[in-house]
């Protein structure tokens, strides 16, 4: 396999409060309107940023502080709704390496392992003391051990988890699946014709 | 020990496991259309790969597309560059493309149900996230991201985690003038938009069984807003007769051959559920969406919550969104727009019923109202049945199909904030391509009803008024 091995992430953290936030939000409709992913980096978020600075606040993606960060740190079901995978791909393409979060919708959770974007799960309370962490010191350097199923950060080390077949795919650089897919071709092509729906029926039925 | 239809399908399916411990899943039908696959097809090409079962592989264009003033080049020259891109790689790779002017044109989860290529004990595959609906039929069907469409493109394959089962039965009769829409929008908001994770959810009970085809898509389109990737029917005469006959149904001798195929895949009766919930028909009402998620939604005769408990940060944010009061009533809420369609609502039985409740009256004066059928077919249908006419005479606009005002990717838009009567599914914020659009999720015959008072509601105060009709 080709692809990169993830098994550790270090840098600084950007936290990004909100439950059940969709792939809308993180990357509106109009900017999939493009037969490439580039650039797309610029636009996340790019609504909720625009809502914020019109009421005199900064939002998490625009307050200079946070801007380099490798991580971000989020609540429950982050990703929902819409299985756009131009939502992670704008955040990879920031330069996030891992999300740590509560929960995940599962169709961003299996987009972000297919580009080698980490999403980890944290308890609730450990979540919230990072991101309060973070927020006193966004200087705060964290480092996500995919391995031991730890981020430290300063002085606080949280446990987190990720299946473990998720995490081997990352550890090992198995994430691109496409090469492990197309191997044995042979496999697939046999299964296909014990299917009854591509043998007219003919074929054996389940047990 | 039973299985269920998950379970049968899943290892009817199942090549091998890989070594990272996924499942090696092979996809009987992939469905593609022009916004998540420029970049699969870019990836084939640079890595020299063919489509492997360019047989099993179907496109349609319907996210991008305008649903009046079709001809080519669009005005929208990043649309007409993603609708090219498409046509370029249907005809590099062999893959039917069924293209605006083409009569089986239409949102992809309308379209693969008509021309019978969803059929039950099928794993399906699309990069949209409402491809739970084709669900319905009993295919195990789910949405993908653009790489996961580029490994089902170049290997037919998918590399996917088991899921769990979640048998959800609903029991009872639907009181007049509560649909299919107002069943699964409940079922979102007792279980909650991530209460699915990890979950197949399979739709069972009397109420269920009794659901034309149409309605039991309405339900499975909305299961990931509930967190369940997956939904599903068993199959039963019901499906069977909806495919009879179609396209691509298999004829003649082949055809009972596969109905007895199709009865075998269903859930055995003592298969065992990971979890059950039951729901009571006969207590639903019309539902309403008052927040910016499909979990956050009350009765019709209900009042917007009041920010508080564990929600509470979630709550008071989206009130301050929609411009609502905690403790309003959402009957008698103004609307400026009222869109019926998408791929949730937009077949002929939700035009039907729809056109039911608008003939003989008129939109509201300050009301944009439009109808966008699903499909060419659904369209065509329709217009044979005049319900076109019924629906201009009342003051809506008749447009071609698509997925329009559904999410904000053609020219139909919200603007500013204006308030949506919409029968799609999803509220989310800016949705339907306005950053401070609002919109509120109901079904077509509130949506009808919402468009002639020019406020939210109780469509159960307009059906008592027409003969009993399709239900």
């Amino acid at each position: 396999m080709g692809a990169e091995r993830i098994e550790t992430i270090e840098g600084r953290a950007l936290p990004m409060r909100g439950e059940d936030i969709d792939t809308d939000r993180i990357m509106p409709a109009r900017f999939l309107k493009s037969i490439t992913f580039e650039g797309l980096e610029a636009h996340l978020f790019e609504d909720d940023r625009l809502a914020a600075t019109r009421t005199g606040q900064v939002h998490p993606f625009d307050e200079p502080t946070y801007r380099g960060a490798s991580i971000v740190l989020v609540n429950r079901n982050f990703g929902s709704g819409s299985s756009r995978e131009h939502a992670p791909q704008g955040l990879r393409r920031l330069g996030i390496r891992a999300v740590i979060g509560e929960s995940f919708a599962e169709i961003f959770f299996g987009n972000s392992l297919m580009i080698g974007l980490a999403c980890v799960t944290a308890a609730a309370r450990d979540i919230e003391a990072l991101m309060a962490l973070v927020e006193r010191d966004p200087a705060t350097q964290l480092r996500l051990d995919l391995r031991n199923g730890v981020c430290e950060a300063g002085s606080l080390t949280v446990s987190v988890s990720t299946p473990a077949n998720v995490r081997d795919a990352l550890m090992t650089g198995a994430w691109d699946t496409t090469g492990l897919l197309m191997d044995r071709y042979d496999e697939v092509n046999a299964l296909a014709s014990r299917l009854p729906y591509l043998s007219g029926f003919s074929s054996p039925q389940p047990s | 020990m039973g299985k269920t239809l998950l379970q049968k399908v899943w290892d009817l399916h199942t090549v091998r496991t890989l070594p990272t411990g996924q499942t090696q899943l092979f996809i009987g039908l992939h469905l593609i259309h022009e916004v998540t696959t420029p970049q699969a097809f870019d990836g084939l090409r640079e890595r020299g790969w063919r489509v492997a079962r360019p047989d099993r592989t179907f496109a349609t264009v319907d996210h991008i597309v305008p649903t009046r003033q079709r001809q080519r080049p669009f005005l929208d020259l990043m649309a007409e560059d993603m609708i090219a891109s498409l046509e370029r790689n249907c005809r590099d790779f062999g893959i039917p493309l069924y293209d605006i002017g083409d009569d089986r044109q239409g949102i992809v989860h309308v379209i693969g149900p008509e021309l019978g290529l969803t059929q039950p004990g099928l794993t399906i595959a699309c990069g949209d996230s409402h491809t739970s609906t084709h669900g319905a039929f009993g295919a195990v069907a789910f949405g993908i991201g653009t790489s996961q469409v580029r490994d089902v493109l170049a290997s037919q394959c998918l590399a996917l985690e088991p899921l769990k089962v979640r048998r959800i039965r609903v029991t009872g009769r639907l009181p007049r003038g509560v649909y299919a829409k107002d069943v699964i929008l409940t079922i979102i908001q007792r279980l909650g938009v991530s209460g699915g994770n990890g979950y197949a959810y399979e739709y069972a009970g009397d109420t269920i069984e009794r659901m034309s085809m149409d309605e039991r898509m309405t339900i499975c389109n909305m299961s990931i807003e509930g967190g369940a990737r997956v939904g599903y029917v068993n199959p039963d005469e019901t499906t069977f007769t909806y495919i009879q006959g179609r396209p691509f149904a298999p004829q003649g001798d082949v055809f009972e051959r596969a109905t007895a195929w199709w009865r075998s895949i269903a859930s055995d009766r003592d298969a065992v559920y990971d979890d059950d919930v039951e729901i009571r028909a006969g207590e639903l009402t019309p539902v309403v969406t008052w927040g910016v998620n499909p979990g956050q939604s009350i009765g019709i005769d209900g009042t917007v919550p009041r920010a508080g408990g564990a929600d509470q940060q979630a709550t008071s944010d989206a009130l301050t969104y929609m411009g609502l009061q905690a403790g309003q009533p959402i009957a008698g809420l103004k609307i400026d727009v009222a869109f019926i369609g998408s791929c949730t609502n937009g077949r002929l039985s939700d035009l039907r019923e729809a056109a039911r409740i608008v003939r003989g009256h008129h939109v509201a004066p300050h009301v944009k109202a439009l109808v966008v059928p699903g499909s060419v077919a659904v369209q065509k249908a329709a217009e044979r049945e005049g319900l076109d006419k019924t629906f201009r005479d009342a003051g809506f606009d008749w447009r071609d199909a698509g997925c329009s005002m559904c999410l904000g990717m053609n020219p139909d838009k919200l603007e500013g904030n204006q308030v949506c009567a919409a029968s799609s599914n999803r509220n989310f914020k800016g949705r339907q391509g306005s950053p401070t659009g609002r919109t509120l999720l109901m079904s077509p015959a509130m949506v009808a009803a919402a468009a002639l008072a020019g406020q939210v509601t109780d469509v159960r105060e307009l059906v008592d008024e027409v003969p009993a009709g399709v239900r």
